[in-house]
């Protein structure tokens, strides 16, 4: 078997007010690959395209190997997906749910759907029209993790929850990935969970892919120079560097192709460069959308 | 695991660097000992809730200091020289001078201005442990 879970090339789809456009996407096994971007930027598109649930116009789906929509009944066994609109019976309890799950697959773990209830704090005879969002968003995901799939596709697992929760399922997410077999993706507007706990990140922003990095590598790429700019200076547009805020004296560089260098080549320009910092997840998410949409509409 | 490593949103450092420096503080003040075994990459970040790519960086950046060691199939440990801990404890030093001779030259301080604040602060410092 190759070495990547899942495998998205050149991967197509027309809507008729919005279009997927030859989405690249490879994350190895064992790694947490984090996609984010903006409400509508085909983040779930893509995700029920890799599931099988939605069918490509061009390009190609391979899943664990298998190819999609094609094989996805023989790679489902393996793949454990869950999104927000997973629905659950309503009228039936959460042991009957657990109990239908696992006399569909075989790999079910019961004591670690044990454990999970634990952990989660769920009570396995309620019926889920009692469930609060947050509990129903960890029922659906003891199920899925109950299988322990080699493979974990969630769909928005920490939106609309409590901090608590949320870093409830986090743990949960990185304990299962004490198994190096196992591969995570997940999607999120919420940057921190994906700074936190992603190996990769791909960037998604109207239909296109507009970054895909190692985290580290892709973090390490970008700072902020705080600069000081003396009278009758104009600060030259340098290479690697996106966006310069300048007020006065006091300029704002912000740079995607960080280089060790960049800081001299701005002093030799004649400007002080006060600070360099490390940008946050977040920071890089609102300056890159704001920098491909301005390369767009150029 | 209790490792009492905190990763804080809040710190403006990359969180490797981060979990570099309390490595650090566990061997310097000795609550890691040369030799030890050190949890794997994937243990450490199961444990910490953090990327695995991020704790990898921090290992490989230890390593390249010579602080751990890592052979294949192994795992990791620290590294065994006698002297690590004062090592580390001497490169804390230098990093804070560095910063205090930094931020003086900003201030426009002069050395002798320096040295008046150094002891002033030793003073203090003195006088706690007194008390």
């Amino acid at each position: 078997m190759n070495d990547l879970a899942i495998d998205l090339r050149g991967v197509s789809k027309k809507y008729k007010f919005f279009s997927l456009d030859k989405v690249d996407i490879q994350v190895p096994r064992g790694q947490v690959m984090g996609l984010i971007g903006p409400n509508g930027a085909g983040k779930s598109t893509t995700i029920r395209i890799l599931m099988g649930l939605v069918h490509q116009d061009q390009g190609e789906v391979r899943v664990l190997g298998r190819r999609m929509p094609e094989e996805q009944i023989a790679a489902k066994w393996d793949i454990g997906f869950s999104s927000e609109d997973l629905r659950l019976y309503e009228a039936m309890t959460l042991e009957w749910h657990m109990a239908f799950v696992r006399s569909v697959y075989s790999t079910w773990d019961q004591q670690y759907a044990n454990l999970l209830l634990k952990r989660f704090g769920l009570r396995a005879e309620q019926k889920m029209k009692g469930f609060s969002h947050g509990q129903r968003v960890k029922a659906a995901l003891l199920l899925v993790l109950a299988r322990r799939p080699r493979l974990l596709v969630l769909d928005e697992p920490t939106t609309g929850l409590d901090p608590v929760a949320r870093h409830e399922i986090l743990r949960e997410l990185m304990g299962a990935m004490a198994d190096e077999e196992r591969t995570v993706l997940f999607s999120s507007h919420n940057t921190q969970d994906v700074e936190q706990i992603s190996d990769q990140i791909t960037f998604i922003d109207r239909g296109r892919v507009i970054d895909s990095f190692d985290k580290e590598t892709y973090l390490d790429r970008w700072r902020r120079l705080r600069l000081e700019v003396p009278p009758g200076i104009d600060l030259p547009a340098l290479p690697g560097v996106i966006a310069v805020k300048q007020q006065g004296r006091i300029a704002i560089a912000t740079a995607n192709a960080f280089e060790p260098d960049l800081p001299n080549a701005y002093e030799r320009t004649g400007a002080r460069v006060n600070r360099v910092e490390n940008m946050t997840l977040e920071e890089i998410f609102v300056a890159n959308v704001e920098h491909s949409r301005e390369e767009v509409n150029a | 695991m209790g490792h009492s490593f905190i990763i804080s949103q809040s710190d403006k450092r990359p969180m490797y660097l981060q979990i570099i420096e309390q490595i650090k503080q566990r061997i310097a003040v000795g609550d890691w000992i040369p030799g030890q075994q050190i949890p794997s990459i994937r243990q450490l970040a199961v444990d910490l809730e953090v990327s695995i790519i991020t704790v990898k960086r921090a290992y490989l950046e230890l390593e390249r200091e010579g602080i751990i060691q890592t052979r294949h199939g192994k795992g990791s440990q620290v590294a065994q020289a006698g002297d690590l801990g004062s090592r580390l404890r001497e490169a804390e030093l230098a990093q804070h001078l560095e910063q205090v001779a930094k931020l003086g030259t900003m201030m426009g301080l002069g050395f002798g201005d320096l040295e008046e604040r150094l002891r002033a602060a030793t003073d203090q410092v003195f006088d706690k442990e007194l008390k």
